[in-house]
């Protein structure tokens, strides 16, 4: 080994506990980097292939009732491959020890097609319904799982009026169910089951011998996807088709792409600051080891190395810094990514997750961190090895100093000797200072966008919860009917409030943009339901025209004035033309609004109800959930409270996770900004202090100027990365739209506070570890040397 | 007088040091390097005392034992009644801050402090100091007292530290190489400076210097050989600075 590698390996060990905070910082920032974008990408592959494996359908449609011969017109159609036709009925579930109805959806299916069809089963537990076999089902493993049920189990339903009871043989996985729910984006593993059995049977409970209420389509490839729609719609419109629709919009597709989305924003923004943070620190760390190492520099270039083996031999010592941080970081980045892959495999039901770490991300996020290294280190050394030996070699000039501004003004009495060193240091050198409290306020910002998410869904569960919907209870029909199902509702035991509601599927249609929502009437004094905006206020409603969701409209790309298209999607086909009166910058969905006698204008059925909200005695709730279960044409019970509780459970688990991973990122980050600022202002000054120390100053106020001046900083970067995080915060926002509901920009206090302590706290271990460090100045080398 | 935490009446013998059989070993590796070996001292109040010696023969290690930066292996080192070769750590950071005063050959200002605020770091932290305005004006900086470090020349940085440590009435000045980093004329004024201050404020001076020819301005002139004193002489007649050439 060389002389100068061995002063490379001396030099390393002499710094092993800065070169380990820097390497951490690295495989942080690229742990986060590789972690998030391996995460996504092995879930889109999961996706894709099961997808593939299980032929999941390109386009859906939902009628009333048609004839099995429309099926062979679809099948004749130009592009498409394959067809299926099925029967799909939502019930309420009775489970055995079960309360609260649970919603069913009942899929019936020729048992041929159970595994081979288009949305292939992939059986997990037990066996398929043999062809003709009396009442036996397969059912989702989510809910199978949620509820304890698996093959033997028995579940009973009112179909077509009848209750019947099914023994469950098997227990399996559907690609149209990977997120498992009836609608919006919580997962309802428990108050959900989707139920597979034998068409033939089910078509003879509900009558439906002989015809179809479903279909799903698989295109072949390279054909029309809107032709074939377009042609779908026409012939399907007759039967009572509430539109066709590509895989776009069918919900579980939906919910996985916005997730992965959000996931690839948060994966993208999030450990690309952490990489830039982590690269500055290096930067700064470098530069200022190398300016410490001066008078070395200036020996080894008056011994005849040159300057470009000098660099040489930094540059190696960054890179060596470097590739632990590296290696360390794939660690990193396998830990987090199977942690988080595993976490979505808790509300995303794929056949299997095989994680794994791309190479060219890997290859991307090395290159990215050595070329930004090295640059960065070359930049830094450049300054000091460029020097001839003989300028090296003298000390630097004295470092000039000034009155500060504050003592120019006059104030420079009230200060005492220390501070007024602190004040000219920082005022000497203002960039030193601003890039440490640049890296403590990145980090700080790190902490607050990740954990700021509780703070915006606790705030939406809230607003959604609470102030738009006091009701405990929303209950859906399958069919609209007579308002005085109402009336019957009020009579159930424990109601105390049942107000009716009416929502029509709609296709909304500007120019050549199209969205599916709902269009809601609105009483004019709703008690259950509140149309709130995103303050909470009360949204008045105007008697004509409709009002929109902010962004039904920003996606319509409508203004107030506009006139909207709505294709009804129930009953008779028909289209009304409403004018947009005003939008709402309401949390969740993206609904239009309309009052409730429009409403009923429009459907053109008379007064009818599709749904109610009740509120309930808490007392007898028991009481009023079994009722539920013998009122005909439910096709869903919905209680706020069994939703909220496990929302609450998944959120929470997730959260903590999210907020444990970025917390100790964000104090490994604060831990390398700060110990290492501290470390090198030590080197820089060991020969000041020691003087200090000489003077008769004891070791706590010699710490105090050091520490001080960490202290200042710390103070000053927290509002900095207070405003940093809250900018993150907002970008995250405005890259990911989420269509279910609406990120609100909420970051409470609780989230500041804890970035404050967390920097605290990693201000006060750096700060203990240098304060220890004071003990090794060495007061009689400052008698004989000079600075 | 009593200054905090130490007690600095003087034992009936009136002396200000008392060094019997002081040793000091450092262990550097496996080699054991023998810096003092058994030296004997005693020094009274207001004495001005040069210390010379060849490089290794023991004379920093000497000063930094009685300046309070290092500790004995073994033998007896008392100021007054204070046993310095047993002291904590708090007790020789006492020591150094009140009784006290260190003149480096390299000035050891702090660059980001003034003349006079480089004074006041000591002053803020002893009862009953010099003002900082009076001890530059001892040496001769009364004008220069709101210059930073870099805005003054060698000499007169050198008269800062000396100020610096006189500020506080220290019982003793320390001097590793004053002049060292000076030229002739400059280190002429700056040992005038320290001259004064033995006269007129009684404080008894410790030079360690290379220079035998400042050994004229002494009360007593100690050699060190080898880690021991090796001969002692007193100057019946002490010569002014401006009377020594080198």
């Amino acid at each position: 080994m060389k002389a100068l590698d061995r002063k490379l390996v001396r030099d390393l060990r002499a710094i092993w506990a800065q070169a380990l905070t820097i390497a951490l910082v690295i495989a942080c920032g690229t742990g986060g980097f590789i972690g998030s974008f391996a995460t996504y990408e092995s879930l889109m592959d999961a996706r894709d292939t099961y997808y593939r494996d299980a032929r999941f359908a390109d386009l859906f449609a939902y009628v009333k009732r048609a004839p099995e011969s429309v099926g062979d017109e679809l099948r004749a159609l130009p592009g498409v491959a394959v067809v299926q036709t099925r029967l799909v009925w939502d019930v309420q579930l009775d489970v055995p020890g079960v309360v609260q109805p649970v919603m069913g959806r009942f899929i019936g299916v020729a048992p041929r097609e159970f595994e081979r069809g288009l949305n292939g089963l992939q059986l997990r537990a037990g066996r398929l319904p043999a062809a003709g076999e009396r009442d036996t089902v397969v059912i989702n493993e989510s809910f199978a799982r949620a509820r304890g049920l698996g093959p033997g189990s028995m579940l009973t339903a009112v179909l077509n009026g009848r209750l019947q009871t099914f023994t469950v043989t098997g227990v399996a996985l559907s690609p149209e169910f990977i997120f498992a729910t009836r609608e919006g984006a919580m997962p309802d593993d428990q108050w959900f089951g989707v139920v597979w059995t034998d068409r033939e049977r089910l078509a003879a409970s509900l009558s439906m011998q002989g015809a179809f209420n479903a279909v799903s389509v698989r295109l072949l490839p390279g054909a029309s996807e809107s032709a074939v729609l377009a042609e779908m719609d026409r012939r399907l419109a007759r039967y009572g088709s509430r539109g066709a629709f590509s895989r776009e919009w069918q919900i579980s597709h939906r919910i996985i792409t916005q997730e992965l989305g959000q996931w690839q924003v948060m994966g993208s923004v999030l450990p690309s600051f952490f990489l830039a943070v982590s690269v500055f620190v290096l930067n700064i760390v470098m530069s200022r080891l190398v300016t410490t190492q001066r008078d070395q520099v200036a020996a080894l270039k008056a011994m005849g190395y040159s300057t470009a083996q000098v660099r040489l031999h930094y540059l190696e010592l960054a890179a060596v810094i470097v590739a632990l941080g590296l290696v360390l970081g794939i660690g990193v980045g396998w830990w987090m990514g199977t942690a988080v892959t595993g976490l979505y495999a808790g509300f995303f039901h794929f056949p299997s997750y095989r994680f794994a770490l791309p190479p060219d991300v890997v290859a991307l996020a090395w290159a990215i961190t050595i070329a930004a290294g090295m640059a960065g280190t070359w930049y830094a050394v450049h300054a000091t090895v460029s020097l001839s030996p003989a300028q090296a070699m003298r000390p630097a000039a004295p470092p000039e100093f000034r009155a500060t501004l504050m003592e120019r003004l006059g104030l420079g009495r009230v200060l005492g000797v220390v501070p007024k060193m602190i004040a000219r240091s920082f005022e000497r050198r203002p960039l030193r200072a601003t890039v440490t409290v640049l890296g403590v306020a990145g980090s700080v910002a790190v902490l607050i966008s990740g954990i700021w998410w509780r703070d915006a869904m606790d705030y939406l569960v809230d607003i959604s919860f609470f102030a738009a919907q006091p009701a405990d209870v929303q209950i859906g029909f399958v069919e609209p009917q007579a308002p005085r199902v109402v009336h019957d509702i009020r009579h159930l035991p424990g109601v105390m409030q049942a107000e009716g509601t009416r929502a029509l599927p709609v296709k909304a249609v500007a120019g050549h943009r199209s969205v599916r929502t709902a269009l809601q009437g609105v009483g004019p004094q709703p008690l259950l339901r509140r149309f709130l905006d995103a303050q909470g206020r009360p949204i008045p409603m105007p008697p004509n025209g409709v009002v929109m969701s902010q962004r039904l409209a920003q996606r319509l790309r409508l203004g107030t004035g506009d006139v909207v298209t709505l294709e009804l999607l129930e009953g008779e086909p028909r289209q009304v033309e409403l004018t947009l009166v005003g939008t709402v910058d309401d949390l969740m969905g993206q609904a239009a609004y309309v009052d409730l006698d429009e409403l009923h204008r429009i459907a053109g059925d008379g007064p009818r109800v599709s749904g109610a909200f009740v509120t309930i005695d808490p007392r007898q709730r028991d009481e009023f959930m079994r009722a539920t279960k013998r009122l005909p044409g439910v096709a869903f019970v919905w209680a706020k409270q069994a939703t909220l509780q496990s929302f609450r459970d998944t959120s929470q688990r997730n959260l903590l996770f999210f907020t444990s991973i970025l917390t100790a990122f964000a104090a490994t980050i604060a831990v390398g900004v700060v110990y290492n600022s501290a470390r090198i202002a030590l080197a820089e000054r060991a020969w000041e202090l020691a003087t200090l120390r000489v003077l008769g100053l004891s070791k706590r106020e010699v710490s105090s100027i050091l520490l001080g001046e960490l202290a200042i900083e710390l103070v000053v970067a927290l509002p900095i990365g207070y405003v940093l995080g809250y900018l993150l915060a907002a970008l995250l926002v405005a890259f990911t739209h989420p269509d279910t509901f609406r990120i609100p920009l909420i970051i409470w206090p609780r989230t500041y506070a804890y970035a404050g302590l967390t920097m605290l706290g990693a201000g006060l271990a750096s700060a203990w570890l240098v304060h220890r460090r004071m003990d090794r100045l060495d007061m009689v080398a400052v008698l004989k040397t000079r600075e | 007088m009593t200054s905090r935490g130490i007690r600095i009446d003087a034992p009936p013998t009136g002396l200000l040091f008392h060094v019997h059989g002081l040793t000091k070993v450092y262990r550097m590796g496996e080699v054991e390097v023998r810096a003092l070996s058994g030296v004997d001292l005693d020094v009274t109040p207001g004495e001005f005392i040069v210390l010379l010696g060849a490089s290794g023969s023991g004379k920093s290690t000497l000063l930094n034992i009685l300046g309070g930066l290092d500790t004995a292996t073994s033998g007896e080192v008392r100021w007054r009644d204070l046993d310095l070769a047993h002291a904590d750590e708090a007790t020789l950071t006492r020591y150094r801050r009140h009784s006290v005063g260190f003149v480096f050959q390299f000035y050891n200002l702090v660059s980001s402090l003034t003349a006079r605020e480089n004074v006041e770091l000591v002053t803020d932290l002893c009862e009953n100091p010099m003002p900082a305005a009076q001890a530059l004006q001892w040496v001769g900086l009364a004008e220069r007292q709101d210059h930073f470090p870099a805005q003054l020349s060698g000499g007169e940085q050198q008269r800062v530290a000396i100020a610096r440590a006189v500020a506080k009435r220290p019982d003793l000045l320390l001097c590793d190489e004053p002049t060292g980093a000076l030229d002739y004329q400059t280190g002429k004024l700056v040992l005038e400076v320290l001259a004064r201050i033995n006269q007129e404020l009684g404080t008894t001076v410790i030079v360690i210097t290379h220079n035998a020819a400042i050994a004229g301005m002494a009360d007593r002139v100690l050699r060190m050989v080898d880690g021991r004193i090796g001969a002692q002489t007193r100057n019946a007649h002490r010569l002014r600075p401006e009377e020594l050439s080198w």
